[in-house]
Parts: structure tokens; C-alpha cells; sequence
């Protein structure tokens, strides 16, 4: 069993109002050296498969295919 | 075939909004449409006098909403659930020349599952667009106006002229149509090439204008396209919504017989009755 991290991030030059938003909010509360926020999504998954490079295959077509929009998205998959 | 025998199967799931109106549209223009949730399609947790075969069907529709709650991404999980489970009864209603048709979520569930642009292949594994966040980082609610830009190639649009502008209100906040940044120009001349575009949005004087009449800052103004075949169609307004007449933003001053969105669905109909 391993436990992977797999982040999401959107795409350089893709439009992110979640972290847009983010930065007005913490301008808003005094956060005034605040000068930039990305959202992105952090998915834990619990994956029954030792071998870590066969995990890593398996959580890159989960991010294909479900995960992430290849057009839109980068990720990032780390494991504990 | 009649058009009264025309089965539609109009697809919901929790969250799906829209489907009322949609199966209203399909029946006032004479055809026998179902409102059929997912389950009824898989066999899941359904008596057997409720389960539905997709290939029953000469029409499918994927109404409008947030279903799934829009995790994810707008229509990611609807998506998958159809992918997983139904990929091939899917392939196989596109590859008979059967037609599907996506509004709003629809759309976005359709450029997900891989069938729009559906360039190459009836479904790619992946997706290869994108609707994603409006330009104006917000929901955007108002009405629109589009300009049919398809030479003949989408069978939902075969009722109106080319340049013939429509109104049909759009209500999203991720509609802004995206190829990969690194193939834009190649993937959208063969979009044009292809005639797979269909509809642009415009300003008043029919001009390609920015936001609001564009309202999502869509690639090449988009609002909707066709697979290259022409019998998978998506777009982000709702036709269903200006159905009738009185459905039209300046119905008090015009009052037309009949909404500019009847175009889409007499259109559909009358190309499923000549072919099958």
C-alpha cells in the first residue's frame, strides 16, 4: 500500500478566479506583501500496489483520465 | 421514420437542471422524448420495468446543470460515469449517425467524455479541449446572440441560414472554449476546415465583439461546435430557453411566433426522420 499525493495546478496563462479572488481577500484583510495566489487541488490517494513506479504509471492515467483536463492542467505526484 | 416515433432520451443525473424544458421543447415539436436518469441506462438500483437501452433511442441529449455538483470540473464526473460504463453503447449510438446533443453542462460533459471536437476518433481516451473559467472569473446570466457559422455539416443547425443570428440566454461560469495552448492555430483551422464551428458569439450589428457579448472570452468567439461528422453538436446556450416566442429578451416588443431555439430542435428531427 502506498499513500500518493497527486496536486493539480492550472496552466500558465490559464484564467484562475479561485486564486484571484484569494489575493483580493487577503489584500482586503491587511495581507498587503501578498502579490500573488494559484489555486491548485490536492488529492491523497491510498493505492494497493507496492512497486512505486508501477503506482506512479497508475496515478499519471488517473490524472488523465479524470483527475486533470491535459489541456488546462499540470500535476505533480509525490508519495509518502 | 415519423417524427411522433422519434424516441429522444434526454440524460440526468443529480444536479441536471434544464430537462423539463428540453423534453417540453422535443415534444411540442412532435417527438416522444424520456427524461432517463444514468441508472435507468446501467441497470443500477432500477426495477427491471424501468431500465433503458440507449440503442432504444434516436436521439440523446445531455441537458444543462452542475451535475455532480461540478467536483472536479464541470461535467468530469458525469464524464467518467459514462466513459466507464457505457463507452461502447455510446461509440456505437455516434457511429450509426445517431445524434447527441450537449447544452451547457452537456457541452462541457461532451468535450470531457472525448467526443467533441472529436477530430480524429468517434471518442478520444482523453480530453482534447477544454471549457474552462470565463474570462470574467464569474457566473455569467444574460442573453446572447450567435451567428450560425456551420456550412451545413451539423444536422441540429440545418434549419437556419449561415450567418442567421439566434438568441439563446447563457448561464455558466466555465464556458471559454480552449484547445492546447501549443496547437491552438493547427486544431482550429481544421476545426474551420472540418466545418465543425457552428455557432460565434455576436454583437448587435453581427460583429465578432468582447465581453459581455462574448461572454466567457470563448477561443475564436465559440459557442458552439459539431463532431466531424456532424452529429455530435455542444454549446454552451440553451436553446430550450428561447423555445418559444415569449421566451425571447424582447418579446415585448417583437413578439415572434416562435423562440429562435425551435431552429435547433425542428432541425435535429427532421434529420433523424428522413434517415432512419
Amino acid at each position: 500500500m502506498v499513500k500518493a499525493f497527486v496536486e493539480i495546478h492550472l496552466k500558465k496563462g490559464v484564467a484562475d478566479p479561485e486564486g484571484s479572488n484569494t489575493l483580493k481577500a487577503l489584500k482586503l484583510l491587511g495581507f498587503e506583501n501578498a502579490t500573488d495566489v494559484k489555486s491548485a487541488k490536492l488529492f491523497e490517494i491510498d493505492l494497493e500496489e507496492e512497486d512505486k513506479a508501477k503506482a506512479k504509471g497508475i496515478l499519471e492515467e488517473m490524472c488523465n483520465r479524470l483527475l486533470a483536463n491535459p489541456v488546462i492542467h499540470d500535476y505533480q505526484i509525490r508519495f509518502e | 421514420m415519423k417524427v411522433e416515433e422519434v424516441k429522444v432520451c434526454i440524460l440526468i443525473i443529480e444536479g441536471t437542471n434544464c430537462e423539463e424544458e428540453t423534453s417540453q421543447a422535443f415534444r411540442r415539436s412532435g417527438a416522444s422524448p424520456e427524461i432517463v436518469h444514468l441508472k435507468q441506462l446501467l441497470g443500477q438500483d432500477t426495477r427491471p420495468e424501468e431500465t433503458r437501452k440507449l440503442g432504444d433511442y434516436q436521439i440523446l441529449v445531455i441537458p444543462g446543470g452542475f451535475s455532480s455538483g461540478d467536483y472536479v470540473r464541470a461535467g468530469a464526473i458525469l464524464a467518467a460515469r459514462i466513459k466507464s460504463r457505457m463507452e461502447g453503447a455510446l461509440v456505437e449510438f455516434i457511429e450509426e449517425g445517431k445524434p447527441v446533443l450537449g447544452i451547457c453542462n452537456g457541452f462541457q460533459i461532451l468535450v470531457e467524455l472525448g467526443v467533441l471536437p472529436g477530430i480524429q476518433s468517434t471518442m478520444s481516451r482523453y480530453p482534447t479541449a477544454s471549457l474552462g473559467w470565463n474570462d470574467s472569473g464569474r457566473f455569467e446570466c444574460r442573453p446572447t446572440l450567435l451567428e450560425n457559422w456551420n456550412k451545413g455539416k451539423c444536422i441540429f443547425t440545418s434549419m437556419l441560414e449561415r450567418g442567421q443570428i439566434i438568441q439563446a440566454p447563457t448561464a455558466h461560469a466555465e464556458g471559454k472554449f480552449m484547445l492546447p495552448k501549443h496547437r491552438e492555430k493547427e486544431l482550429l483551422d481544421t476545426l474551420k476546415d472540418n466545418d465543425q464551428i457552428v455557432f460565434r458569439y455576436v454583437d448587435a450589428e453581427g460583429q465578432i465583439a468582447g465581453y459581455p457579448w462574448n461572454p466567457n472570452g470563448s477561443l475564436f468567439s465559440i459557442a458552439g461546435i459539431c463532431n466531424s461528422e456532424g452529429n455530435v453538436f455542444g454549446m454552451m446556450p440553451h436553446p430550450e430557453r428561447t423555445y418559444f416566442g415569449f421566451q425571447q429578451a424582447d418579446w415585448t416588443r417583437n413578439v415572434p411566433d416562435n423562440g429562435d431555439g425551435k431552429a435547433v430542435f425542428e432541425s435535429v428531427l427532421d434529420y433523424v426522420a428522413k434517415k432512419f
